[in-house]
């Protein structure tokens, strides 16, 4: 068995940092399809940002560092932030973007008040808060990975149960609501969703980068198909191969973040596709076209 | 107050004024995520600054952090332009991959020197009074103050050069190529002051901080005015209000400045979404019920317009059949129909006055 495989299987720390990054890639990459489907890639970075009060108030609160607490924590304040991103939206002339913008600096700046309020009110350091920022996936225990595995599976059934209705809600909402679908809280759903999935990704890649964990998937996967099944299969496949390529450039290369090294494994992936991609790719249209035009001008001649 | 709190707080207002004015115009022209594109995408550029002047050095970081900038915004157009990648899908690949870029490096090459991924985030505001700018032997007071107070000069010469151009290109940039200036050359300006201000500001707050005070001040003018040149005026009030009780609350709770400054921009953008008179969510929703209860009172004389002393017809609790109205809300209406001096009731009757007959009439001749 070669050394790394092996490593892979049997080191602790490597199991752990591959597996839950993998898990990251596979739930970010079917939601953050829909996400990017529905025109609201940067959802996800907004809701990564809210995430950081809500941690520090579960801190604040229970003076608990488990994942669990933490994590719901980070939940419940994203998907406040979900609920007023979409009632400033709806009930307001402020576009979307601007709505993003405003949800994620106010709350991002809120939540590192309490982090700075915390960390000079104890003299205990904050260490297990603020790894929240960069991600740590190198600090990655089993039990992390578990309450990942958990929450992934829940939100994939999910996504199971309210395929059809996601599918619609997507393509066609107009369609959706004269169907009879409540879309606004179908559109709550899905959100939500994605809240759980950057709740995932805060831990092992971090605030700032989760909007390429949600983004980067779906776009590599969606030059490859058009149709929506596929898509989120190939997405779950290319977020949960960045994942593990992530982990192991950055445990064999030393001093080498995990975080950034899936960030960038995803990158290299994501314009592979937008150059190469059979379906979609910029390289085979262009050849396609080119033929096209010589077959023109033989058939003029 | 000591002198130290004094320049924190200058710095800030500095800073706040500097980003409002750009923030009107990249609320208003839906750009407000390039903000946060561009403040995350210069930190490889920083890095590479760094490397080439061998340590911190202000020009070099300025130069990596403006030229990072340009590439963040020529990446993601060129990716919007191949049609492949939605406009917020663009944003989010190159971004994360700049920023990724920017922590790689420092993790491979900087491991233990002094460039701190923390303050890239929410910066060293607190430490404005300590790095004095000195040239030759002359001391010429702190460095922040005057590199805030170039970049809010450059930004009022911008906007007030620009200001008829800004205007149409941002309203009706298709009358604005028609009339000869460029759309495309106005948006590219733009976004060259903008990475300019992003990265002077970057040092003193930090990547949100600057998202913060471009965007939210300028949303929450948004929400109070429809004319421009308030719009402005109100987004550089509300954001220096914003670093000065910012600065306030950060002391108090001993908690990071920008921070702070960043969470009350919050709170004054949730005071204009609830209570501004204009477009904030209490104003919209009660002239909601206004209409509501409008139309209703209008059906209601018509009908009763329709059925001149028919006794069935005229009952309270025959309306709630004929027009279909929920119980509660028929007995609202009668009463402020009645009370609006419209209709009068007499034992669970209602009849027209003048005034609901004129109504009614009004009504027959618009149709």
């Amino acid at each position: 068995m070669p050394p790394l495989l092996n490593d892979l299987i049997f080191d602790y720390t490597l199991r752990n940092v591959a597996l839950g990054a993998a898990l990251l890639g596979i739930v970010s990459g079917i939601l953050g399809s829909f996400a990017v489907l529905r025109h609201q890639g940067l959802l996800g970075d907004a809701l990564s940002h809210a995430a950081l009060p809500g941690i520090c108030l579960a801190f604040l609160l229970t003076e608990s560092k488990s994942p669990i607490v933490l994590l719901l924590g980070a939940a419940f304040s994203g998907w406040i932030a979900t609920l007023i991103l979409l009632r400033i939206v709806r009930d307001t002339r402020i576009s979307e973007d601007a709505a993003l913008g405003i949800v994620l600096s106010t709350f991002f700046g809120f939540g590192i008040v309490l982090l700075t309020f915390i960390s000079k009110r104890n003299n205990a350091n904050q260490s297990g808060l603020d790894k929240y920022l960069f991600g740590q996936a190198a600090t990655l225990r089993e039990e992390h990975v578990i309450t990942m595995a958990i929450l992934g599976t829940l939100a994939l059934a999910a996504v199971v149960l309210l395929y059809k209705e996601f599918k619609i809600l997507t393509f066609d909402p107009e369609f959706a609501a004269s169907l009879g679908l409540s879309t606004g809280p179908l559109s709550v759903a899905l959100t939500s969703l994605i809240v759980i999935a950057v709740v995932i990704g805060l831990q092992t890649v971090g605030v700032v980068l989760m909007a390429a964990m949600l983004v980067g998937p779906a776009v590599a996967a969606r030059q490859w198909t058009d149709r929506l099944g596929v898509m989120l299969v190939l997405a779950a496949l290319v977020g949960a191969v960045s994942g593990v390529a992530g982990a192991l450039i950055s445990v064999t290369q030393t001093r080498l973040p995990t975080g950034p090294m899936v960030i960038l494994s995803l990158t290299v992936i994501v314009y592979f596709s937008l150059g190469f991609a059979p379906a979609h790719g910029i390289v085979p249209e262009w050849w396609r076209r080119s033929r096209q035009r010589a077959a023109l001008r033989q058939a003029r001649s | 107050m000591t002198y130290s709190d004094l320049v924190v707080m200058l710095t800030g207002v500095l800073i706040a004024s500097a980003c409002a004015l750009l923030g009107t115009y990249l609320v208003l022209r839906r750009m407000a995520m390039m903000a946060d594109a561009i403040s995350h995408a210069i930190l490889p550029g920083i890095v590479v600054g760094y490397f080439l002047a061998h340590g911190p050095n202000l020009v070099f970081g300025f130069l990596g952090a403006a030229a990072a900038g340009v590439i963040c915004v020529a990446g993601v157009e060129a990716l919007q332009n191949t049609r492949r990648v939605g406009g917020q899908a663009a944003i989010g690949i190159v971004f994360p991959a700049m920023f990724a870029l920017g922590t790689f490096l420092i993790s491979r090459f900087f491991a233990d020197v002094h460039l701190d991924a923390d303050a890239v985030l929410y910066g060293n505001i607190e430490f404005s009074a300590q790095d004095i700018l000195i040239l030759g032997d002359e001391n010429f007071g702190p460095q922040s103050l005057w590199i805030m107070g170039a970049l809010l000069a450059i930004n009022l010469t911008f906007v007030g050069l620009f200001y008829k151009e800004l205007k149409l290109a941002t309203f009706d940039p298709g009358l604005a190529a028609a009339l000869g200036f460029s759309p495309v050359l106005m948006h590219y300006l733009l976004m060259t002051v903008m990475s300019v201000t992003t990265v002077g500001a970057f040092t003193a707050v930090g990547a949100i901080l600057v998202v913060a005070l471009m965007i939210v001040p300028a949303a929450t003018a948004y929400l109070l005015t429809d004319r421009l040149a308030a719009m402005i005026g109100l987004a550089v009030l509300v954001g220096a209000l914003s670093a000065v009780s910012g600065f306030i609350v950060a002391l108090a709770l001993n908690a990071s400045v920008a921070g702070a400054m960043a969470t009350m921009t919050g709170v004054f953008f949730g005071a204009a979404l609830l209570f501004s008179p204009l477009h904030g969510l209490v104003a919209g929703s009660r002239r909601l019920r206004e209409q509501r209860f409008h139309i209703a009172a209008e059906s209601l004389v018509i009908h009763l317009a329709n059925h001149p002393g028919d006794e069935t017809e005229t009952a309270v609790a025959h309306l709630i059949e004929e027009l279909r109205w929920q119980p509660v809300f028929a007995l609202g209406v009668t009463r402020r129909a009645v009370r609006q001096g419209f209709v009068t009731r007499t034992d669970g009757h209602l009849a027209l006055t003048d005034r609901g007959r004129q109504w009614a009439e009004e009504f027959r001749h618009t149709v």
